[in-house]
């Protein structure tokens, strides 16, 4: 929680100082909670990509892997641009964002697919049925299988 | 052939005055350029049909990108849950998805669905099926594809008439 309200008093800082300039403790409600708003949503944003990042390491084969990756795509990156937007508020800039993650919303499934059928097509074959991640006696004993 | 160059030209002049801001003669002189340069590159790619600019179907593309959100976030939640396991356990299948939309615009809306709910990726995409990679068993069951392939298809104005639950799936 600590760290949570000095995030916020970092945040404010910066927009009261580029806004308006006004005085330290002059601040209104409604940017409070905009900006606790857009902190929370980029943190759950990071929550996601680094789960995505995780994933990328932990998962065994090409496609499964892309499973990972694409939590990054989707969750991870709106959550980080939904977030800017509300901070942003109600400006140009914010028009930008929305069109970003528009097309983000457009193309990252469609990269995907392209590299997952290229993989497909080229003849990696998956690794289907039950796969369990290697505990740490495996890993110890030699056999990490 | 007309009325969707009209409405590529409306909203591609949206999209300049969106992304420049000014409103300088010289500036909207050349954003005017632009567009009438690029209607005539898509008539000479003879593109210009009803899905260059599928605009139309605004409203029910939003309803059904609402309904897809939340698709994603509980998509999302199981594969964070599973990954993030110490004893992570993963049953990989490929799984065949009859695809019965028959516009282009409504079958790459549902392939493209699959790919964006993390834990499944459409792999491989015939007349009238989808390859589909799914991360867990219980997310290969063709049953759950069969909600979104009708979702996905009256976004953009493709209705699968085969199915009963077609007509109110806008009222849900």
């Amino acid at each position: 929680m600590g760290a949570l309200n000095m995030m916020f008093y970092v945040l404010l800082a910066s927009e009261t100082v580029s806004a308006t300039g006004a005085a330290a403790g002059a601040v209104d409600v409604l940017t409070l909670i905009r900006m606790a708003v857009s902190a929370i949503s980029i943190l759950a944003g990071l929550v996601f990509v680094f789960s995505g990042t995780i994933g990328v390491l932990r998962l065994p084969d090409f496609y499964t892997r892309l499973h990972a990756a694409g939590m990054t795509d989707t969750l991870g990156v709106e959550l980080i641009l939904f977030g800017l937007i509300v901070q942003s508020g109600f400006t140009q800039m914010s028009l930008k964002l929305l069109m970003v993650s528009f097309f983000l919303f457009l193309t990252s499934p469609t990269a995907t697919h392209a590299v997952a059928n290229a993989a497909y097509k080229a003849g990696l074959k998956p690794k289907l049925g039950r796969y369990k991640a290697p505990t740490t006696e495996d890993l110890t004993s030699g056999g990490a299988k | 052939m007309v009325r969707s160059a009209v409405l590529l030209a409306i909203i591609l002049a949206l999209y300049w005055i969106g992304l420049s801001g000014y409103f300088t003669t010289m500036l909207l002189t050349l954003g005017g350029i632009s567009i009438v340069l690029v209607i005539y590159l898509c008539k000479r790619m003879q593109i210009l049909d009803g899905e260059t600019a599928p605009y139309i179907y605004i409203p029910q593309t939003l309803y059904y990108f609402v309904w897809l959100g939340k698709e994603i976030v509980k998509a999302n939640i199981a594969v964070v849950k599973t990954v993030l396991k110490p004893d992570m356990v993963i049953t990989p299948t490929l799984v065949k998805v009859p695809v019965k939309n028959k516009s282009d615009l409504g079958r790459s809306m549902f392939a493209n669905s699959i790919t964006l709910t993390p834990g499944t990726v459409s792999v491989d995409f015939d007349a009238d099926e989808i390859l589909v990679h799914a991360l867990l068993k219980n997310m290969a069951d063709p049953e759950n594809f069969v909600e979104m392939a009708e979702r996905a298809g009256a976004s953009v104005g493709d209705k699968i008439t085969s199915h009963k639950t077609v007509s109110n799936a806008k009222g849900q």
